[in-house]
Order: structure tokens, then C-alpha cells, then sequence
């Protein structure tokens, strides 16, 4: 099983190698816009009770890259090599198990979240950010990259048109972006929208991120979260996969 | 070696297969013969499990493909008819993720790797991305991505669509040289003469239904193996007779100018269904 999970994986590294640099180039982009404009643009006017507002906002900043990052390795590509490419039936007619590809695939997405990630982070210590990277906050990073790695599978396995995946990033994907405790804390929104956002992955990735890098402590709830949201997901996607060998 | 009984399948109410039963011998070249959405592609989805049947079932080697689905994928070799190379790959690491895919160890498949190549003719294209190939170069790569893990059963469904004449021929060579090394073959094509240059045994199918199986020449010779054709007021009239010289009295007895020709796959299909395999 591990040798099929490393094949998957081996595959989409493969086609990042060959191109690493553009890709690097294209994910410097979004980072650095986030943190002009939010950080030495609107973070100039802002004062916070604890540290500054770029402190505040780097870990939503890296929390809501990485989440459409992994979502975009995953969604459009595995859809695509669904329904139009068909080269999905190469790891259905093989002898492995769903579990090997889901995994694999998901593994694949994280490294793609992962690499945008330390980028983020690099621009954010140029800008003067004081993050404290520690063991929970990569824990934090890596189960924040690998649950939206999963629901873009999912997603993917699931919508039957390139339409219906971009209607899924409009309705889902954005209003987290931008609800989800990246910019501002959601106890600033009305009780019924806070409790909606306070159930969301994304929200505790912000929350996991930010407690374990401002203060260095165990985002216990947040991870935990995280974690059923994944094992959720990967459940999902391992089922679907099986219906789909069937 | 391979055995469908009572395959069945159906889409809502929409029959797509109804009920096949045939078999098909080690070593042997079989063709599945028919027009579009006669049931030969779902046939070969449901035999690689990419589809599941309604009713009836499949064994391959003894192995049953409702309880031994992962034995049967290491021994069957896969061709669909839709070009489903990884394009973001070269055709050595197309070929390379096959053999990880199927836990081919590295050395072998290196070698193997290097063989398939030369054998479909790709050697020197091994390391070009897939997507700059031509249709027929992404077909025979595909033949040797299905070789690789050395299935005992190779499924070729509509090997040469779209292909121009030369491709098409150089795939029946292909072909032929798997069959001369006692690979079975199951093939699908709406091609007459690809059905009768390649198959041992043909099975015709319409709507889903089994309507003829035999070599090619034995479904000919029960039909007649000359055929005499004369231009009709309406339609062009046949008349198909076992042997040459009573074909050519017969020919001789018209009134009007008539040809002689041997019989084929598409005058067996037309006499059982009234239809062509392909209609134009």
C-alpha cells in the first residue's frame, strides 16, 4: 500500500518538478498583494491589543493561500482527469486500493500548500511579521493543507462539470476566505453567522495558526477539529473512489 | 480462459447489454463486432471492471470478477478507445507510473520499459512530453502501457479509430505479433476488415444483443461466400451463393449488369439485421 501511495505522489511530483520555478514565481504573487495591502496598507491604521495587525494576519493570510492552494492542485486536475481526460481510469484499472490513491493524491496537494506556505512565510518576516514557527503551528499547516487537499478531491470526484467546480470555489471556497478568522476575529459578526463560521475548517486553521505562532501554545480544540474534518473527508474519498472502481 | 455468462446491462430502463454469453479461448484473437451503441464498449468497461453488470457474470482464469477484482486487474492488459495517456508525462514516465502502479520492480521495469518502447516504436520519443505526440504514436504507446505488467489478456477496444490507413495497418502488425507470442486478445471495432484480418472468432453485436458468433469464414460460408450484386429499381439487390460458378450463371441469367464478390462481415450483418455496421 505505501509503494501505490508514493507512486500517486510520484506522479504529481513529477509534474512540479518540471516546472518548480514558475510555479514558485506564480504563488509569490497573491502572498505579497496580501500583505501590501492588508498589512502596510489597511494593517497601518489598525491597532491591536496584542501586537501588531500584520501579526494578526499573517497566519489568516497563510491559512486561506494554503487552503486554496491544496483545494486548486486537487479539484480542477483529478475533475478534469475524471471526465475529460479519462487518465483517471490508469489508477482505476491498476491493482491498488482507493485508499492508496486518495492518500497519495492528498500527500501531493499538501506539498503544493507547503511550498506556497514557506514562501508566505518568508515575505512575511521581510515585512517585519514576528511569528514564532514551532511544532503545533506545522502541525497546524500540515492538517490545514491536507483537509482542503481532501475536500478538493472530493469536490473533484464528486462535480460532474468544470462548471460545477468553479460554482463550488465561488459558494464555498471565497466567503471562507474571507469570513473564516483570517482578516478579523468572527466574534465581531452577528451570533447566527459566528456560530455558522465557528463549525468551518478554516476558521480553526486561522485559530490553530495564529494561538501556536503568537503564543506559542497547543491549539488543542482547532487541531482536533481539523482532524475530523479530514479523517471525515478522506472516508468520503476513499468511498467514492470504490464506486467509481465499481 | 475468459467466460461472460448472461451479462447483462442496463441504464434506467435503457438496455445496453442484454444477456451475452460467450467465451473466449487462451491465445485466441476475438472480435467484437458491431455499430456505435451496439454494446461493444460497455462489454469491455464491464470486463475491467470499470462498470458493473446488472446480471450475469464474468470469470477470467478461473478468477471471478465480482470476488477477485484485484488478481484479475494484475493479469489483464487495458487499450480503451479514448486517448487516456497523461499528457503532463513523457512516455517513459507514462510507461514508468504503470509499472510502480502494478509493482513491477525497478530493474525489470527498466528493461521492460526499454523494450515496450522499441517494440511500438517510440524509443526515441521516450523522453518527449505525451501531449506533442500524433494520434497513432499515442495509440501504440498505449499498447505498450497495457503490456507492461505482461497480461495474460490484452482488451483492445476500437484500436485503430481515427487512425489513417498506415497507423491502422502498423497496429495490425502489433497485433498480429501479440497474438503469434499466445497473448489472448479481445478486441472491439465497427471496422469490417480490421474484424476479418485480425479475429480467430467474432462475435456480432446489435443493440446490446448477441446476433452471430464464428470465425469470419465460417459466418461467410453460412450466408454464401459469393455474393452477386445487381442495381434495383430501388435498392441495390444481393443474392449470395457457396460457390463462384453458380453465382456466375446466375449472373448470366439478369438482364441487367451484375457484380460478383466474395461475401464479408457487413453482408452477414446486413442479412441478420437489415442495417449496415456503419450507415452512411
Amino acid at each position: 500500500m505505501i509503494s501505490h501511495i508514493v507512486t500517486v505522489f510520484w506522479r504529481d511530483w513529477i509534474v512540479l518538478k518540471r516546472r518548480l520555478t514558475r510555479y514558485i514565481l506564480a504563488r509569490m504573487v497573491s502572498p505579497i498583494l496580501y500583505l501590501i495591502a492588508f498589512g502596510w496598507g489597511l494593517g497601518r491604521n489598525i491597532t491591536m491589543t496584542t501586537g501588531s495587525y500584520l501579526d494578526y494576519i499573517v497566519p489568516g493570510i497563510i491559512a486561506l493561500n494554503s487552503m486554496n492552494i491544496c483545494f486548486a492542485a486537487l479539484g480542477t486536475p483529478v475533475n478534469m482527469s475524471r471526465l475529460y481526460h479519462k487518465t483517471l481510469e490508469e489508477y482505476l484499472l491498476a491493482p491498488i486500493n482507493a485508499f492508496s490513491y486518495v492518500v497519495g493524491k492528498v500527500l501531493a496537494g499538501v506539498m503544493r500548500g507547503l511550498i506556497s506556505s514557506v514562501i508566505i512565510i518568508f515575505f512575511a518576516y521581510l515585512f517585519g511579521a514576528q511569528l514564532k514557527i514551532n511544532a503545533w503551528f506545522l502541525l497546524a499547516l500540515f492538517m490545514n493543507c491536507a483537509v482542503f487537499a481532501a475536500l478538493g478531491l472530493v469536490a473533484a470526484l464528486f462535480m460532474n462539470s468544470h462548471e460545477e467546480m468553479s460554482n463550488f470555489n465561488t459558494y464555498v471556497l471565497t466567503p471562507m476566505s474571507f469570513l473564516c478568522a483570517t482578516f478579523f476575529a468572527p466574534s465581531q459578526l452577528p451570533a447566527f453567522l459566528y456560530w455558522i463560521i465557528e463549525i468551518l475548517p478554516l476558521t480553526h486553521a486561522s485559530y490553530a495558526l495564529r494561538q501556536s505562532s503568537l503564543t506559542g501554545e497547543i491549539p488543542g480544540l482547532s487541531l482536533i477539529v481539523l482532524a475530523v474534518y479530514l479523517s471525515s473527508l478522506l472516508w468520503i474519498g476513499v468511498r467514492k473512489m470504490q464506486q467509481l472502481q465499481d | 480462459m475468459l467466460e461472460l455468462v448472461g451479462l447483462t446491462k442496463k441504464y434506467g430502463d435503457r438496455t445496453a447489454l442484454a444477456g451475452i454469453n460467450l467465451s473466449v479461448n487462451n491465445g485466441e484473437v476475438f472480435g467484437l463486432l458491431g455499430p456505435n451503441g451496439a454494446g461493444k464498449t460497455t462489454t469491455i468497461r464491464l470486463l475491467t471492471m470499470l462498470s458493473q453488470p446488472t446480471a450475469g457474470s464474468i470469470a477470467i482464469n478461473g478468477l471471478s470478477l465480482s470476488h477477485d477484482g484485484r488478481q484479475i486487474k494484475a493479469v489483464i492488459g487495458v487499450v480503451p478507445q479514448h486517448l487516456n495517456l497523461d499528457n503532463e508525462l513523457t512516455a517513459q514516465e507514462n510507461l514508468e507510473l504503470h509499472g510502480r502502479l502494478h509493482e513491477i520492480n525497478a530493474l525489470e521495469r527498466k528493461t521492460r520499459i526499454d523494450e515496450l518502447l522499441e517494440f511500438v516504436e517510440l524509443s526515441d520519443r521516450k523522453n518527449d512530453i505525451v501531449q506533442t505526440f500524433s494520434g497513432g504514436m499515442k495509440r501504440r504507446l498505449m499498447i505498450a502501457r497495457a503490456l507492461l505488467h505482461r497480461p495474460k489478456i490484452l482488451f483492445l477496444d476500437e484500436p485503430t479509430v481515427g487512425l489513417d490507413p498506415q497507423v491502422r495497418r502498423r497496429i495490425w502488425e502489433l497485433v498480429r505479433h501479440l497474438s503469434g507470442e499466445g497473448l489472448t486478445v479481445l478486441l472491439t471495432t465497427h471496422y469490417i476488415e480490421e474484424a476479418e484480418a485480425l479475429c480467430q472468432r467474432v462475435a456480432i453485436l446489435d443493440k446490446g444483443s448477441l446476433i452471430a458468433l464464428d470465425s469470419p469464414q465460417a459466418l461467410c460460408r453460412g450466408l454464401g461466400e459469393y455474393v452477386v450484386e445487381w442495381e434495383g429499381e430501388e435498392h441495390l439487390n444481393t443474392r449470395f451463393f457457396p460457390e463462384r460458378s453458380k453465382a456466375a450463371q446466375f449472373c448470366n441469367s439478369l438482364a441487367v449488369t451484375a457484380t460478383i464478390r466474395r461475401s464479408n462481415l457487413e453482408d452477414v450483418f446486413v442479412e441478420l439485421t437489415g442495417r449496415k455496421v456503419v450507415e452512411r
